[in-house]
């Protein structure tokens, strides 16, 4: 009986891939193991190996194509003596239960489709300025070989992000034109490695520290708060710790309770630290190059889901972003929507949607959360009379809650409803599929609250 | 490992000795100023004395040249006048005025001066190891000859990152000079209570980092250990480790009773291995210092300490200002 190949899932993120080669053809005997093809992902090129041994039946997908999505049936495998188009058995049920579907749910927009083909007008760019399309990905690459080339005293160290390329291959090609003086791979031992470069920055350099994820931060954490956020304070200004701290924070997909958390809300409660979240490849770049060039240590967030993610960027000239200036990625008269980071994701599909139904909503993107741009947020609430926040991490002391009592307390008056925090809930990840889905907020959450506030 | 002996020693001049024991003397008398002011409501929070370890940090200062850097725990008053910080800045910053070198607001715990290259006055323990390695990794990329003197206890010696910082150090070639000081008490913590393998200074031998143990109630001896060290990393030789062997005097902190260890224990070391003492009588009974030359001394220094209370209690307080400066650059 034929059976179907499908394109595999390589890493917990992967929606899609480019099969780069075969390395086998059709009528090949192959054996259980056997690496038939190579497949390249945005972090790396995976070989495939054949499960079951058989005879290649049909190639499906020809070398060099891209955006192949998980799941896709890439070739067909058949017994001995079946024609090579035998029909393929019952991969159509193995199809529907793709688990690219629910791997990553909150993840439906097309993933490699630049800005402009998602169909949201978010551009927040100035007008008229050429842009190029770029991942979130290539736009830190890119704002970290900027600075490095300005500033011979910017460096990078972590785990694996010199031969290794990056974990999650932010740092590609670094290594080769830096040099492993400039690129400097770590062993795995965070609390150190942070303390060094806390104590380098005091000493006349500006390190970058890349955590594999910030979950691993939690080891460091001392040194970001006792020793990086406050020795400027307390060297009664002496001092200071002209630093990034940065890597992907927050639930990728599926990797369970400790390596799925949002810091946003920690790391924004500490006085002597910036905090940025980007969302856009734009954000990152331009957020990226002005933290470097902060003198003081900014905590900067990133996404791993929003890692391959493509938007439009400045093609020219030194872009940078200013600090505690918000965007309106979406302009709406009738409810505001803050967001930050990957929760725009839901915010912007709930307005799509809410447009739909004839509530325009006005999407505000915090870009960073230390300082936040309050006077953008309260202006727009001033105009639409309601607000909803939108994020990832824990309920309890998130920035949603800091929002609304700022909103309270400043614009009171002009609230026509409660503010409501569409936040993660309050549980640890869990891994099922089903559970991680309602563990973190919904668009179908943010449209509902977006209802509530509107009376609808 | 035998400390050493003083047949070991370099020939030492009368300057150097008259300098070693006019800076013992300093930080001694400036300790026991604090401590009176303490007991006078004056300095508040905590307070850690170094009387007792003056010959610590008066020989590893003579062993430094220009440039290189110091780092320590909350323990930190000695180092920061043994580098050369001014008492007066030094004491205003205890009773939390303006003119203290972080204008009050770091405290007893929380000093710097990037002009004497001293990096703090850390209060979590073991925190200033890596920061300390740090600074190395800093001046080994801008490719200058600096060393950093990173000082921590006995009790900071079983911290996880003191291992972490062990094995980059080493890796990388960091020259950073890794002081043990081993006071033998890790506040009421005995080193044979919490430690094993009490032979601190053998620990790096699992990184490939040399090490040896000090009389660290010897100036001298602490000097020549720092010396080798010194050249050692200076040669860039990567890291070292000196473990000193001292003992604090005092309790912990100002609210300790000591109940931990007896007084006669005091009392022996007081008598028998105090460092000022020591170097009082190389001077005295080698004919370079007469009593009253020594009297002379130590009514300099007293001057000097009560200028520097005097000053501690003029200062202003901060102005409510300052609350709200150097959270940013």
């Amino acid at each position: 009986m034929a059976t179907q190949v499908l394109m595999p899932a390589l890493s917990p993120t992967m929606e899609e891939g480019t099969l780069a080669k075969w390395l086998v053809k059709e009528g090949d005997v192959v054996k259980s193991g056997q690496i038939i093809a190579e497949i390249e992902t945005d972090k790396a090129t995976m070989e495939f190996e054949a499960v079951d041994e058989g005879i290649v039946g049909k190639l499906l997908v020809s070398e060099g194509t891209a955006g192949v999505k998980v799941n896709t049936p890439i070739a067909t495998m058949v017994e001995e003596g079946e024609a090579a188009d035998a029909a393929p058995a019952p991969a159509a049920t193995k199809a529907e239960a793709a688990p690219a579907a629910v791997a990553a749910p909150a993840v439906s927009a097309p993933v490699a489709a630049p800005v402009a083909a998602a169909g949201w007008p978010h551009s927040d760019l100035p007008e008229g300025v050429p842009t190029k399309t770029m991942t979130v990905r290539e736009a830190l690459r890119e704002a970290m070989a900027e600075e490095m080339r300005a500033d011979p005293t910017v460096f990078l160290m972590g785990e694996e992000v010199g031969e290794y390329q990056g974990a999650y291959k932010i740092s590609q090609g670094l290594l080769d034109e830096f040099g492993a003086k400039r690129v400097v791979d770590t062993p795995i031992t965070e609390h150190g490695f942070a303390g060094i470069a806390v104590g380098a920055s005091w000493g006349g350099l500006k390190p970058i520290v890349e955590f594999m994820t910030f979950n691993f931060a939690m080891q460091a954490i001392d040194h970001i708060i006792n020793s990086a956020a406050k020795t400027l304070y307390m060297s009664g200004g002496q001092m200071g710790s002209p630093m990034v701290f940065r890597g992907p924070n927050g639930a990728a997909a599926r990797v369970g309770a400790q390596h799925s958390q949002d810091y946003a809300a920690w790391y924004s409660a500490i006085p002597g630290i910036r905090v940025c979240m980007p969302y856009s490849a734009a954000d990152a770049k331009g957020l990226l190059k002005t933290a470097i060039r902060d003198p003081n240590p900014v905590i900067f967030l990133e996404n791993e889901i929003l890692y391959g993610r493509s938007f439009e960027v400045p093609a020219e000239g030194d872009f940078t972003i200013p600090f505690g200036k918000a965007s309106i990625l979406r302009a709406g008269t009738d409810v505001t929507i803050v967001s930050f980071g990957i929760g725009l994701t839901y915010s912007l599909q709930a307005a799509e949607e809410l447009a739909k139904e004839g509530i325009s909503a006005e999407v505000i993107n915090l870009r960073t959360l230390r300082p936040i741009d309050y006077d953008t947020v309260l202006a727009s609430v001033m105009k639409t009379n309601r607000c909803v926040t939108v994020e990832e991490g824990f309920p309890v002391g998130s920035i949603g809650n800091h929002i609304g009592a700022t909103i309270m307390q400043r614009a009171f008056d002009h609230l026509d409803a409660p503010v409501i925090n569409c936040t993660g809930k309050d549980v640890p990840m869990p891994y099922a599929a089903n559970l991680e889905k309602h563990a973190l907020t919904t668009t179908a959450e943010v449209v509902e609250a977006v209802k509530s506030v509107c009376y609808r | 490992m035998a400390t050493k002996k003083a047949a070991d020693r370099p020939n030492v001049s009368k300057d150097e000795l008259l300098k070693y024991y006019r800076e013992m003397l300093l930080i001694r008398r400036f300790e026991e100023k604090a401590g009176q002011l303490y007991g006078m409501g004056l300095i508040g929070g905590f307070c850690h004395l170094y009387i007792g370890q003056e010959a610590v940090v008066v020989g590893l200062e003579a062993a430094a040249k220009d440039g290189d850097k110091r780092i320590t725990s909350y323990r930190d008053h000695g180092h920061m006048l043994a580098c050369g910080m001014d008492p007066k800045g030094v004491m205003a910053e205890l009773t939390g005025r303006i003119g203290g070198y972080s204008k009050g607001k770091g405290g007893s715990m929380h000093m710097f001066s990037k002009e004497k290259h001293f990096y703090g006055g850390h209060g979590i323990v073991g925190a200033q190891v890596p920061l300390g390695a740090g600074l190395a990794f800093a001046d080994k990329y801008l490719g200058n000859d600096n060393v950093t003197f990173a000082y921590f206890g006995d009790g900071a010696a079983n911290q996880g990152q003191v291992y972490e910082t062990y094995n980059m150090a080493e890796l990388w070639s960091l020259p950073v000079i890794f002081v043990i000081e081993n006071n033998q008490y890790a506040m009421g913590m005995s080193v044979k209570r919490s430690t094993k393998s009490t032979t601190f200074y053998g620990r790096g031998v699992a990184y490939g980092i040399p090490g040896e143990q000090v009389d660290g109630m010897d100036v001298l001896a602490v000097k020549a250990a720092g010396e080798k060290a010194v050249a050692h990393c200076r040669a860039g030789n990567g890291p070292y480790i000196l473990e000193m062997m001292t003992y604090r005097y005092r309790g912990h902190s100002m609210s300790d009773p000591a109940k931990y260890r007896t007084r006669e224990e005091v009392e022996k070391m007081r008598s028998e291995k105090d460092a000022i003492e020591h170097v009082r009588d190389l001077l005295l009974q080698g004919g370079l210092a007469s009593d009253d030359d020594l009297k002379a001394i130590d009514k300099e220094i007293k001057a000097t300490v009560n200028d520097s209370a005097e000053f501690a209690k003029d200062s202003p307080e901060p102005p409510l200002e300052e609350l709200w400066t150097d959270i940013y650059a």
